[in-house]
C-alpha cells in the first residue's frame, strides 16, 4: 500500500500525528505541550521544503500525486487524492511557514495563561494546519469540501475560547457566514459529481478530463446568469468570496480578526483567507472557464471597490487591529483583480500576492499582538512615540508597514505590480480597472503611514508607554523570518515565480484562452493590445 | 571597469547597514567616518567611471550587477532584470549625487553634533545615496522606480527625523514627512500607470538593451561594449560580452554570426514575440524581423548624416537595424515603430481590446503619466506642496535631498525619456507651461516668507520649474545643465542657512542663559511669568525676523552665501548665469523657430514667465541677504551668533567655488556638456548663446537686486512687525505670498477634509452601523425569529407564533438589535445546520441511484 507513498501525504498528516501525540500528554505538562506542537509544525515545514525541492518547475500538471480509494459505492468512488502543482505548492509553503510562527507567538500569550486549556489550544492549532494543507492538496472535490469544512472547527474554537470580549458573537458569525457560502458550493459539487460520476478533479477519467473530451459539459450562455455553468460558478464563487472576503461579503472579517487571539488572526489573515482565493484559481477557472470570462468584469468591479473601500475604511479606524483587518480587504481586492485578469501575469501576481499578504499582514498582526501583550489595548490614541520606547520593535514594524504598502524592493510591490500589469493588459479587464486599482497604492500609504505615525512617532508622552519591555528572543524569532521573507521575495522572487510559471501558463493557454471571445480581426490572437498599421 | 560599477550602490548601502546595526556602539566620529567614507568611496567610483567614459570614447555599458533576474515571468513575457546602465547621463547624475553628497556628509558631522540619534542620521543619508544611485543607474523603468520610491522613503525618514521632539513639534515633523510621502505617492501612481502602458505598448521596460546605439551622430568610430555582470549577466541578456563594432552601413563585423548568436541566447530566456502571439497572449503582434528587411542600411546612413547637420524635421534615428525588434529597449522599439509609420505614410494604430489609438496618442498618454510622476518628485504644480513642509528635516537633508538630488529625479526621468517627450508635442507644451508657471508661482510665494529655509524651499520649487520648463521646450541639455549648477549653489545656500540657524541657535542659548541670570538678580518675581511667555512662543532660530547683521558675526558663511545668492540670481559670471541663460535662450529659439503653434506659443509663454521668475529670484534672494546678514541684529540671539565649525565651513567653501566656476562646463561656443550628453540623450542639442537675451536677463537680475536693496536695505526690511512690502498697495500681495497663495487651504477644503469625512462616514455609518450592525444582525435576528417559530411548542399554535413574529419583524428590520443574546444565535445555527443536512440528504439520493 505504501509503495507509492508520497512525501505530500507525510506533510499532510504530520500535524495530525502531532495532535494525537498531544492528546496523550498530561494537561499540566504545559512546556512539553508547547514544544511538541512547535516541533511538529517545524517538522511539517521542513518536509514541505523537501516537497519544494522535489518539485519540477517545468512540469505544468500535478506532481507527487497520491491516490487511494476512500469510499466505494457501486461504480461510484470517492478518492483520497492529493497532489501539487505550482500554485498549490506556493500556498502549502506559506501555510507551513506561518504555522510555526503562529505557534511560537502563542507561547507567552497572556490570554492562554488566563483561560488555561493550553493543550486544547495547541491541538486546535495542529488540526488547523492539517485542514489548511488538506485544502491546498486535495484534488478531489469531496475531499476538498471535507477539509474546507473541517478548517472552520478549530478556528471557531480558537476565537470562541481564547478570543476577546465579544468572542462568542464573532466566532458564531464567522462560522455561520462561511457555512452559508459553503452550502451553495456543496450543491454545486453534488451536481458536478452527479454529472461526472466522480468527484475526482484531475487524472484519467477525472472531471477535467471529461470536460476536455466533451464527455460532460456545463452549458454556458452569454446572458442572464450564464446558464448552468454560470450557476455552478456562482455556487463556488460565493463560497470562496465569503472566505476571501470579496466586498461586500466582508462583514464577518473585522469581528473575527479583532476578537481572535493573535495567532488566530495570523492564521486567518495569513492562510485561511487564501483558501478562498486559491479555490477560485483551482476550481472556478478550470471548471467554468466561460463563466469566469463572463463574470470577470463584474468581479473586477467588486475587487476594485474592495481595494478602495477597504483602504478608506481602514483609514478611519481607531483600533489598530481593526485597521489591519480592513486593510486585508483592500489587499485581497488586488489578489482577486489579478486572478480575474485571466492572464499569466495576473494569475502569477495574484498567487504571489496571496503569499505576500500572508507574510506582511501576518507580520502586522504579530506586531500588534506584541504591543497588546504589553499594553492590553489596541486603541490608536493610547500610543505615540513607541519607536522611542522600543527601538528594535519600531524599526521592524516600519519594514513590515512598508512591505504592506508595497514599497519596491520589498515583497508587496512585486505582487501588486505584476497584478496591475496583468490587469492592464487583460482582455477582460483593462486600463480603467487598473487606473482605479492603482489608486489603492496611494490609499495604502495614507492609512498605513497614519497608523505608523499615531503609534510609533510623536513624543513619547504617555507614562504607561515609557517603560515597555524590549522584544524577547522568542518575539524576535517569530518576526525575523517574516523580515527575511519580505526582503527575499522583494529582491529575488525568481524561485517563487518560477515555481508558478508553467502551471499558470497551462491554466491560461489551455483552459481560459479558448473561452475568450475571439478578437474582432479574427486573427486568433487573444491579445489585449496589438499594434497594427492601417496601411497593411 | 564593469566590476566596480555595483560598488557605487553597495558602498553607501554597506555604510547604512553598519550604522543601523552597530551605530549605537560607535562614537559620533566613527559613525560619521563610516558614512563619509562610504559616500566618498561612491564618489571615487563615479569619478573613475567618468574617466573611463572619456578614455573609451564614451562607450556606454550595461551591467547586471547583483542577481540574475528580478521579475521574471517568461509565460507573461515579463523579464525585468536588476541591471545598471553607465552612460554620460547617468554618470553626470552620479557625479552630482556623490560629489554634493560627500560634502554634505562632512557638513553633517558638524551640524548634527550632539544629536541623540547621530549614527542613525548617517545611516539614512547613506541609504538615501544608495537609493538615489539605483534611481539614476537603473537601466529599466522599474529599477528607476525602486530608487524613486526608495529615495521617497529616505526623504520620509529624514523629514521626520526629529519625530520625538516635545510640545507637538515632533508630531508636526512626522506630519510633514507623511505629507511628502503621500504627495509623492500620487506622483508614483502616475509613474506606475506610465509603466503599465509602456509595457503593453512596447513589450519591455528596459531603456536600452545590449548593443543598441543611442545617437546616430556618434555611432561612427565608437565601439559599444557590453559588460557581463559579476554574477553571470549573460543569462538574462543575450549578447553579453560580445563587442559590436557597430558602424552602420560599413559594418565590417561578422554581423550575421553575431546576430544569430544573440537571437539564440534570447530565446532561451524569453520567448520570441512570434511564439507569444501563437500562444495568444502577446503584447505585440509585430515581430522584429520585418523591420530589418524593410530597412536597407544605406537609407539609415543617410538619416545619420542628416542628423549630423542638425536637421530635426526628418525622422533620424540611430541605425540599429541589425537588431531585431524584440532585442531593443523602449526607445529603440519606439524609433522602429516611428520608422515604420513613416514608411507607411499612415498613423500606426495600437489596439487596446476594443479601443484603438494612434501611436501619437499612446505616447502622449504615457508621457502625461510620467509628467504626473515628475510633478510629485520634482515638486511642480499641483503636487509641490510637500516640499516647503519638508524643511522640517535637518538642514543637511534639505540641502541633499530637497534641493540638490532627489527633487531633480523627475527632470532626470524626463530627460531619460527624451525620445518619447520629443515626439509628444502636446505633453511637451503642458510640461513647459507647468514648469514655467511653477517657477513664477513659487518665486512669488518666496517673496513673502519669513522662514530662512522656506524661502529657499520655494526657490527650489521655482528653479525646478525652470528645469521642467526646459524639458518641455525639448531643451534637454540646458535642463541638465541647470540641474547640475543648481545642485551646487542650492546645496550651498541650504548649508549656509543651516550654518546661520546653527549660529543663531547657539547665540540664543548664550543669550538665554545670560537673560536667566539677569532675571534672577533683578526681577525675581517676574521669573515665572517670563518662562510662561517663553513656552507660549518658543524662539524660532529659522525666522529671519530674529536675524540681521550676521555678516560680521559669521564672515565665511556670509561670503559663501553671497556666492550662492549671486549664482541663483543669475549674475555674471556665476554658474547660474550660464545655465539659466541657456534655458531662456532655448525658450526664445523655440518661440522663433518652433515646429508648429504649440511649440512657438510655449516658447514665448515660457520665456515671459521665466523672465518674471528670474526677477523674483534675484529680488527675494537679496531680501534674504538684507534680512539675515546686513543691518543691525534684531534679537539677542543674532547678536551672539558665532561662526560655525570648520567641518561646516569647508564644504561651504568648496561649494562656493563650484558655484562660481561651474558655468565653464558648458560655455557658449564650446558646448562640452552638450557634446557629452549627446552620447546618451538622442535629442540633446547645443543651445545658441543669445547675447541680447543674456544682457536682458542680467539687467533684470541686477535691477531686482538694486530694487530689493533700496526696499530692504538700511534696516528698513522689518520695522514694527511688518515687512517693508507689507504696507500700502503691496500689503494684499504680500499677505497672499505669506499665506503661500492658499494652496494648502485649498487642498484641505477640496481634498483632505472631504476624504477624512468620507472615510469616517464609510467606516462608522455605512460599514459598521448599517452593514455590520443593521443588515447582518438584522439577518441574524430573522434567523432567530424563524428558530423561535419552529421551536415553539405546538400547543401555543403555529398561527400564534407567526403573528407574534410578524409583529416583531419591523423591529428587527429596523436594524436596532445590536445586543442579541448569543444563546439564540446558537438556535439559529442549529436550524441552519439541520436544514443543510436535509438538503444534502435530498440531493444525495438521486446521485447514488444514478451512480449505482
Amino acid at each position: 500500500m505504501f509503495d507509492d507513498f508520497s512525501i505530500l501525504t507525510l506533510t499532510l498528516f504530520l500535524p495530525i500525528i502531532g495532535m494525537t501525540v498531544l492528546l496523550f500528554m498530561r494537561d499540566d505538562q504545559e512546556n512539553e505541550i508547547k514544544w511538541t506542537a512547535f516541533g511538529f509544525t517545524i517538522a511539517t515545514f521542513l518536509v514541505s521544503l523537501l516537497v519544494w525541492a522535489g518539485f519540477d518547475n517545468s512540469v505544468p500538471g500535478l506532481q507527487m500525486v497520491q491516490q487511494w480509494t476512500w469510499i466505494q459505492f457501486g461504480d461510484f468512488t470517492i478518492n483520497y487524492y492529493v497532489g501539487v502543482d505550482g500554485l498549490s505548492l506556493i500556498l502549502i509553503l506559506l501555510s507551513t511557514f506561518i504555522m510555526p510562527l503562529a505557534v511560537l507567538s502563542s507561547f507567552d500569550a497572556h490570554v492562554i495563561h488566563e483561560r488555561g486549556r493550553s493543550k486544547l489550544y495547541y491541538m486546535f492549532m495542529l488540526l488547523m494546519e492539517w485542514a489548511m494543507l488538506g485544502v491546498f492538496m486535495a484534488q478531489d472535490l469531496f475531499v476538498f469540501y471535507v477539509f474546507w469544512e473541517v478548517s472552520l472547527v478549530p478556528m471557531y474554537f480558537l476565537i470562541g475560547i481564547w478570543g476577546g470580549d465579544e468572542r462568542r458573537y464573532a466566532s458564531i458569525k464567522f462560522f455561520l457566514y462561511t457555512m452559508a457560502g459553503s452550502l451553495l458550493m456543496l450543491i454545486a459539487i453534488l451536481y458536478i459529481g452527479n454529472q461526472a460520476g466522480t468527484f475526482t478533479l484531475a487524472g484519467e477519467g477525472g472531471i477535467l478530463a471529461q470536460l476536455q473530451s466533451g464527455l460532460i459539459s456545463f452549458p454556458a450562455t452569454q446572458t442572464g446568469l450564464g446558464g448552468v455553468q454560470g450557476l455552478l460558478f456562482l455556487g463556488f464563487f460565493i463560497a470562496f468570496a465569503i472566505k476571501v472576503p470579496v466586498w461586500p461579503l466582508h462583514s464577518w472579517l473585522p469581528d473575527a480578526h479583532v476578537q481572535a487571539p493573535t495567532a488566530g488572526s495570523v492564521i486567518l489573515a495569513g492562510v485561511l483567507l487564501k483558501m478562498g482565493t486559491y479555490g477560485i484559481v483551482r476550481f472556478c477557472l478550470p471548471l467554468f472557464p466561460q463563466a469566469s470570462v463572463y463574470f470577470a468584469p463584474a468581479i473586477g468591479v467588486l475587487a476594485v471597490i474592495g481595494i478602495i473601500y477597504g483602504a478608506w475604511v481602514s483609514y478611519a479606524q481607531t483600533d489598530v487591529k481593526k485597521l489591519v483587518a480592513y486593510s486585508s480587504i483592500s489587499h485581497l481586492g488586488f489578489v482577486i483583480l489579478g486572478i480575474f485578469a485571466l492572464n499569466q501575469a495576473g494569475i502569477t501576481g495574484g498567487t504571489l500576492q496571496m503569499v505576500n499578504h500572508g507574510i506582511s499582514t501576518g507580520g502586522l498582526f504579530l506586531l500588534v499582538g506584541m504591543l497588546y501583550e504589553r499594553r492590553h489595548t489596541r486603541a490608536l490614541d493610547a500610543f505615540g512615540g513607541i519607536w522611542k520606547a522600543m527601538p528594535v520593535y519600531g524599526g521592524i514594524s516600519l519594514i513590515v508597514v512598508l512591505s504592506s504598502m508595497g514599497l519596491p524592493g520589498l515583497n508587496g510591490f512585486v505582487g501588486e505590480f505584476t497584478i496591475l500589469l496583468g490587469s492592464y493588459g487583460s482582455v477582460v479587464l483593462g486600463a480603467v480597472f487598473t487606473f482605479f486599482a492603482t489608486t489603492g497604492v496611494i490609499l495604502a500609504a495614507i492609512y498605513m503611514l497614519h497608523m505608523f505615525q499615531k503609534v510609533y512617532l510623536g513624543e513619547l508622552d504617555k507614562e504607561e508607554n515609557k517603560h515597555l519591555e524590549p522584544l524577547t528572543w522568542k518575539e524576535l524569532a517569530v518576526i525575523i523570518p517574516i523580515i527575511i521573507m519580505i526582503f527575499w521575495i522583494g529582491l529575488y522572487p525568481k524561485p517563487f515565480l518560477a515555481t508558478m510559471d508553467s502551471t499558470a501558463n497551462t491554466l491560461i493557454t489551455e483552459t481560459i484562452n479558448p473561452a475568450l471571445p475571439a478578437p474582432a480581426e479574427g486573427e486568433g490572437v487573444a491579445s489585449a493590445i496589438t499594434v497594427t498599421s492601417e496601411g497593411e | 571597469m564593469a566590476q566596480i560599477v555595483p560598488l557605487i550602490i553597495l558602498l553607501p548601502a554597506f555604510g547604512a547597514f553598519v550604522n543601523i546595526f552597530y551605530g549605537s556602539k560607535l562614537t559620533e566620529r566613527q559613525s560619521a567616518l563610516i558614512g563619509i567614507l562610504a559616500s566618498s568611496g561612491a564618489f571615487l567610483v563615479a569619478v573613475l567611471l567618468y574617466f573611463n567614459l572619456v578614455a573609451t570614447n564614451y562607450q556606454e555599458a550595461i551591467i547586471n550587477p547583483f542577481l540574475d533576474s528580478w521579475l521574471l515571468i517568461p509565460s507573461a513575457g515579463i523579464n525585468i532584470p536588476w541591471q545598471m546602465r553607465v552612460d554620460t547621463l547617468s554618470v553626470t547624475m552620479m557625479l552630482v549625487i556623490t560629489g554634493v553628497g560627500s560634502l554634505i556628509h562632512v557638513y553633517a558631522l558638524g551640524y548634527m553634533h550632539g544629536d541623540s540619534r547621530f549614527s542613525r542620521f548617517f545611516a539614512y543619508l547613506n541609504m538615501f545615496l544608495a537609493f538615489m544611485l539605483i534611481l539614476v543607474t537603473g537601466n529599466n523603468l522599474l529599477m528607476l522606480f525602486v530608487g524613486w520610491e526608495g529615495v521617497g522613503l529616505c526623504s520620509y525618514l529624514l523629514i521626520g527625523f526629529w519625530w520625538d521632539k516635545a510640545h507637538g513639534v515632533g508630531y508636526n515633523n512626522a506630519n510633514a514627512a507623511r505629507k511628502a510621502f503621500i504627495a509623492n505617492r500620487i506622483g508614483d501612481f502616475g509613474l506606475l500607470m506610465a509603466m503599465f502602458l509602456t509595457f503593453w505598448t512596447f513589450g519591455t521596460l528596459d531603456f536600452f538593451k545590449a548593443g543598441e546605439i543611442v545617437n546616430p551622430g556618434h555611432q561612427t568610430g565608437a565601439a559599444y561594449a557590453i559588460y557581463g555582470g559579476a554574477h553571470g549577466g549573460e543569462e538574462s541578456h543575450g549578447g553579453a560580452e560580445a563587442e559590436h563594432g557597430a558602424t552602420g552601413a560599413t559594418d565590417e563585423h561578422g554581423a550575421t554570426d553575431e546576430h544569430g548568436a544573440t537571437e539564440g541566447d534570447h530565446s532561451e530566456t524569453a520567448p520570441a514575440e512570434g511564439e507569444e502571439a501563437a500562444d495568444g497572449h502577446a503584447g505585440l503582434v509585430l515581430t522584429g524581423g520585418m523591420y530589418t528587411e524593410e530597412q536597407p542600411h544605406g537609407e539609415d546612413a543617410a538619416h545619420g548624416e542628416a542628423a549630423a547637420h542638425g536637421d530635426t524635421e526628418a525622422l533620424v534615428f540611430p541605425d540599429n537595424s541589425h537588431i531585431p525588434y524584440d532585442q531593443l529597449g523602449i526607445f529603440g522599439r519606439f524609433e522602429r515603430l516611428l520608422e515604420q509609420q513613416e514608411s507607411n505614410g499612415q498613423p500606426l494604430m495600437i489596439q487596446f481590446g476594443p479601443f484603438e489609438y494612434s501611436l501619437q496618442t499612446v505616447v502622449t498618454i504615457i508621457t502625461l503619466f510620467m509628467l504626473l510622476g515628475a510633478t510629485g518628485k520634482s515638486a511642480q504644480i499641483p503636487l509641490f506642496v510637500w516640499l516647503p513642509d519638508a524643511m522640517a528635516g535637518p538642514t543637511p537633508v534639505s540641502a541633499l535631498i530637497h534641493a540638490a538630488t532627489m527633487v531633480t529625479a523627475g527632470v532626470y526621468m524626463m530627460v531619460r525619456a527624451n525620445v518619447l517627450f520629443d515626439y509628444a508635442t502636446l505633453t511637451s507644451f503642458i510640461v513647459a507651461i507647468i514648469g514655467a508657471t511653477t517657477a513664477v508661482m513659487a518665486g512669488f510665494i518666496a517673496l513673502g516668507q519669513w522662514d530662512i529655509k522656506r524661502v529657499l524651499a520655494y526657490s527650489t520649487v521655482s528653479q525646478l520649474g525652470f528645469m521642467v520648463a526646459a524639458v518641455g521646450l525639448h531643451a534637454y541639455v540646458p535642463a541638465m545643465f541647470h540641474l547640475v549648477t543648481h545642485a551646487f549653489f542650492k546645496a550651498l545656500l541650504f548649508l549656509g542657512s543651516g550654518s546661520v540657524i546653527h549660529g543663531v541657535e547657539h547665540g540664543h542659548h548664550h543669550a538665554h542663559a545670560h537673560h536667566d541670570d539677569h532675571a534672577h538678580d533683578a526681577h525675581g518675581h517676574d521669573e515665572h511669568h517670563d518662562d510662561h511667555a517663553h513656552e507660549e512662543a518658543p524662539f524660532d532660530p529659522q525666522d529671519m525676523r530674529n536675524m540681521g547683521g550676521l555678516a560680521a558675526k559669521m564672515p565665511i558663511t556670509f561670503i559663501t552665501y553671497l556666492f550662492g545668492t549671486l549664482a541663483l540670481a543669475g549674475i555674471f559670471p556665476f554658474a547660474g548665469f550660464w545655465s539659466k541663460d541657456e534655458i531662456l535662450a532655448d525658450a526664445w529659439l523655440a518661440g522663433l523657430n518652433g515646429e508648429g503653434v504649440l511649440q512657438s506659443l510655449g516658447g514665448y509663454i515660457v520665456l515671459g514667465l521665466l523672465l518674471v521668475g528670474a526677477g523674483f529670484t534675484a529680488f527675494y534672494m537679496w531680501r534674504q541677504m538684507e534680512l539675515v546678514f546686513f543691518g543691525k541684529p534684531r534679537s539677542e540671539a543674532a547678536k551672539h551668533a558665532p561662526e560655525s565649525v570648520p567641518a561646516m565651513t569647508i564644504p561651504l567653501g568648496v561649494l562656493a567655488f563650484f558655484s562660481l566656476t561651474l558655468g565653464a562646463m558648458n560655455l557658449p561656443g564650446s558646448h562640452q556638456f552638450a557634446t557629452w550628453l549627446q552620447f546618451s540623450v538622442l535629442h540633446a542639442h547645443a543651445g545658441e548663446f543669445q547675447l541680447l537675451l543674456a544682457l536682458l536677463a542680467l539687467t533684470i537680475g541686477i535691477g531686482a537686486i538694486i530694487l530689493s536693496r533700496s526696499i530692504y536695505g538700511n534696516n528698513k526690511g522689518y520695522v514694527d512687525g511688518h515687512d517693508a512690502l507689507d504696507k500700502g498697495a503691496f500689503a494684499p500681495a504680500f499677505a497672499a505670498a505669506n499665506a503661500r497663495l492658499y494652496w494648502d487651504n485649498l487642498y484641505f477644503a477640496v481634498f483632505i477634509n472631504p476624504f477624512i469625512a468620507a472615510g469616517k462616514f464609510l467606516a462608522n455609518r455605512l460599514d459598521w452601523a448599517w452593514w455590520h450592525d443593521g443588515f447582518h444582525n438584522g439577518l441574524v435576528a430573522l434567523f432567530q425569529w424563524i428558530g423561535r417559530v419552529l421551536a415553539r411548542p405546538v400547543d401555543k399554535g403555529l398561527i400564534d407564533g407567526l403573528v407574534n413574529g410578524l409583529g416583531r419583524l419591523p423591529f428587527w428590520a429596523g436594524g436596532r438589535l445590536r445586543g442579541i443574546q448569543n444563546g439564540y444565535v446558537r438556535t439559529s445555527a442549529l436550524v441552519l445546520f439541520s436544514g443543510a443536512v436535509l438538503v444534502i440528504i435530498f440531493l444525495l439520493i438521486p446521485l447514488f441511484t444514478n451512480g449505482g
